[in-house]
């Protein structure tokens, strides 16, 4: 399988090169695609050199331009069509159908793989895709349980990708709006869901409040960790009981299911978090490369070794981590 | 300009959806959406017996469509949707892309519900093209979008081949889940929910720890805990070129708003009734949650 790393920046880039990315993702410094945060990403000069760097190294870079075109901004995402294909990039990572439609129409030979913004979660959507736009790959969405996506392995007309590792999407990628509907940003329209502009910490008489918009998010007890306030994993009331009532901050980990995915015949596993350090990218790809390597070496004696668990809990999300929808009992 | 009613995005029993449509019966709602869009474990009523009631209704003069589901999952859902898009009765509303794939291959006309995402005309397009005949904008693109896409359309020269419909009364439909957020609040895996969202006719409203509204929660659905509510933009759109507003089914009170929607084709509103957990944020490029006098 292949490993697939995020990069935000030029150095988070060469970290992943040079610890065992096979392809690393990247996008345009603006709303094209949906890790749209200020400092990050790549302007059309970096990606250039981004390309050189991984093509020396014998590694791919796929960009990613997966938020959905809005009828004002339509030269932006063609723009970022262009450069993409102009460049000879290896593959364009697509979610928008009139964006998919542009690419395969102006560049038929131009490397197509569907976002996992795309929500490509059957294989009949992801026919739908293929005969339409000529997709070689799907990510697919982190709502599928082990079971569901080696359904979809079987019957799909392409190749796939899926999420080994990283900050756990609870909803299905592509249909949620609940960033927009507390902040009018979101992941579809803006790149970005709980946007750091709406983001306000405060200490109160009550506690260390995190808000979104203003909207009250969690408050930490005094020695309680805090996290940033995505507001999937906030606390909430229901009827006077306060919890995470929609899921609790933490990460997913795939690790152990390598031997699974190969054995579905999944492509490629994708490392999220291109808004994450060098450090982060470096750990998690290094880590990974060392699993993939393992198991390709002896499939029967892979083990899930603890010092890779340890090394990707010090860079989870909330210092812990889940098989999220892969295990049924999640769901 | 008509009026539709969505379909019921709770799950209610059997009778209750019967009860719900005899009366819709009653009212001037030109177009009905039928069908289980959310969870394919709601199986109050089967795909035959939503089809019944479909030619039911269609035989009192309404405009019937089935629509299916969301996220599909499971190849058992596919293979659902498979029945549902053979059907030779009623059409098709597709909310998701495999149901586009299934009907454009028969050659089949169809609607493009709210959760296929259509952000720009171009994308429109495409779904004309493969049999869309109608479409319904995102819910949370606002009225400036709708006004530039309708544009692009007509531009682009297929604006006469496709109508346009606004979600424009209820819980707005924010995300979809692998998790069923019910059968978590009541400590219950969703393989055993117990169908607990039979409980819950309306959700179950999430609150901030201050107290404010947020969310609605609806199995692996999560809505706006605010009704959105476009009654006093129906002028702006009719204008601007839509052809149906929709109102989402909700416990109390449907057949009120639905009267309510088409008389504001034909009059000035000098008085939105409005409770307070009402917001309209989206029409006008804010945050959903937001409420913007008119």
């Amino acid at each position: 399988m292949e490993l697939v790393c995020p990069a935000g920046s030029l150095p988070a880039l060469k970290a992943a090169v040079d610890n065992g990315a096979d392809a690393v993702y990247v996008g345009f410094k603006d709303e094209t695609n949906a890790r749209h945060f200020s400092g990050l990403n790549f302007k059309e000069g970096k990606v250039q050199s981004a390309l050189s760097y991984a093509k020396t190294k014998g590694v791919k870079l796929f960009i990613a331009v997966n938020t959905y075109s809005q009828p004002d901004g339509w030269d932006k995402w063609q723009k970022a069509v262009d450069v993409a294909a102009d460049i000879e990039v290896d593959a364009l990572i697509c979610a928008d159908i009139g964006v998919l439609d542009y690419a395969v129409s102006r560049y038929p030979d131009l490397n197509l793989h569907l976002s996992v913004q795309g929500s490509g979660t059957n294989s009949e959507s992801l026919t739908f895709y293929q005969q339409n736009f000529n997709i070689k790959r799907a990510v697919l969405p982190r709502v599928l349980s082990l079971k569901q996506v080696a359904q979809v392995a079987k019957k799909s007309p392409v190749d796939l990708e899926v999420f080994a590792f990283g900050s756990l999407c609870i909803m299905a990628e592509g249909r949620c709006y609940l960033s927009s509907y507390l902040t009018d940003q979101s992941p579809n329209t803006c790149g970005a869901c709980s946007p750091a502009n709406f983001v306000r910490w405060q200490e109160t008489d009550a506690g260390l409040e995190s808000r979104l918009n203003d909207v009250l998010i969690d408050r930490y007890a005094e020695g309680e960790k805090a996290g940033y306030p995505t507001l999937c994993k906030g606390r909430f009331d229901i009827d006077g009981q306060v919890s995470n009532v929609l899921e609790e901050p933490t990460s997913l980990n795939t690790i152990e299911l390598i031997p699974d995915l190969v054995a579905m015949g999944i492509k490629a596993v994708k490392i999220e978090g291109r808004q994450r350090s060098p450090v982060y990218v470096q750990q998690v790809a290094s880590t990974w490369r060392q699993a993939l390597d393992e198991y390709a070496r002896d499939p029967e004696a892979f083990k899930v070794k603890s010092r890779w668990s340890k090394a990707l809990s010090k860079v989870s999300e909330g210092a812990q981590t889940t098989l999220g929808a892969y295990a049924r009992s999640w769901q | 300009m008509k009026v539709s009613l969505g379909p019921v995005l709770f799950f209610w029993s059997k009778q209750k959806i019967y009860d719900y449509y005899e009366q819709m019966l009653q009212t001037p709602v030109d177009i009905i959406y039928l069908g289980e869009t959310v969870c394919s474990k709601r199986r109050e009523l089967s795909t035959a017996e939503w089809l019944e009631l479909g030619k039911h209704l269609a035989a009192s003069g309404k405009e019937v469509l089935l629509s299916s589901m969301a996220l599909l999952m499971a190849e058992s859902e596919v293979s659902t949707l498979r029945t549902i898009c053979n059907n030779s009765s009623l059409r098709v509303e597709a909310n998701d892309l495999s149901a586009v794939q299934l009907l454009s291959e028969k050659k089949l006309p169809f609607v493009c519900g709210p959760s296929t995402n259509i952000y720009n005309g171009r994308t429109l397009q495409v779904m004309q093209r493969k049999g869309a005949f109608r479409w319904v904008m995102p819910v949370e693109l606002s009225g400036a979008c709708l006004k530039s896409i309708l544009q692009q359309a007509q531009t682009l020269g297929f604006s006469d081949d496709i109508e346009t419909e606004v979600f424009s009364y209820g819980h707005l439909p924010l995300a979809y889940s692998a998790r069923c957020f019910t059968a978590r609040h009541r400590n219950l895996p969703k393989d055993d929910c117990q169908f607990k969202c039979l409980d819950y006719p309306e959700g179950i409203e999430v609150k901030s720890q201050e107290q404010q509204q947020l969310f609605n929660l609806n199995g692996i659905q999560t809505q706006s805990a605010y009704v959105y509510n476009l009654l006093g933009q129906v002028a702006e759109m009719k204008a601007m070129g839509v052809d149906i507003v929709r109102v989402s089914p909700r416990e109390q009170g449907t057949e009120e708003i639905i009267n309510r929607f088409k008389a504001a084709q034909n009059e000035v509103l000098n008085e939105i009734p409005l409770n307070d957990d009402m917001c309209n944020g989206y029409w006008y490029a804010k945050p959903g949650m937001d409420y913007i006098a008119g």
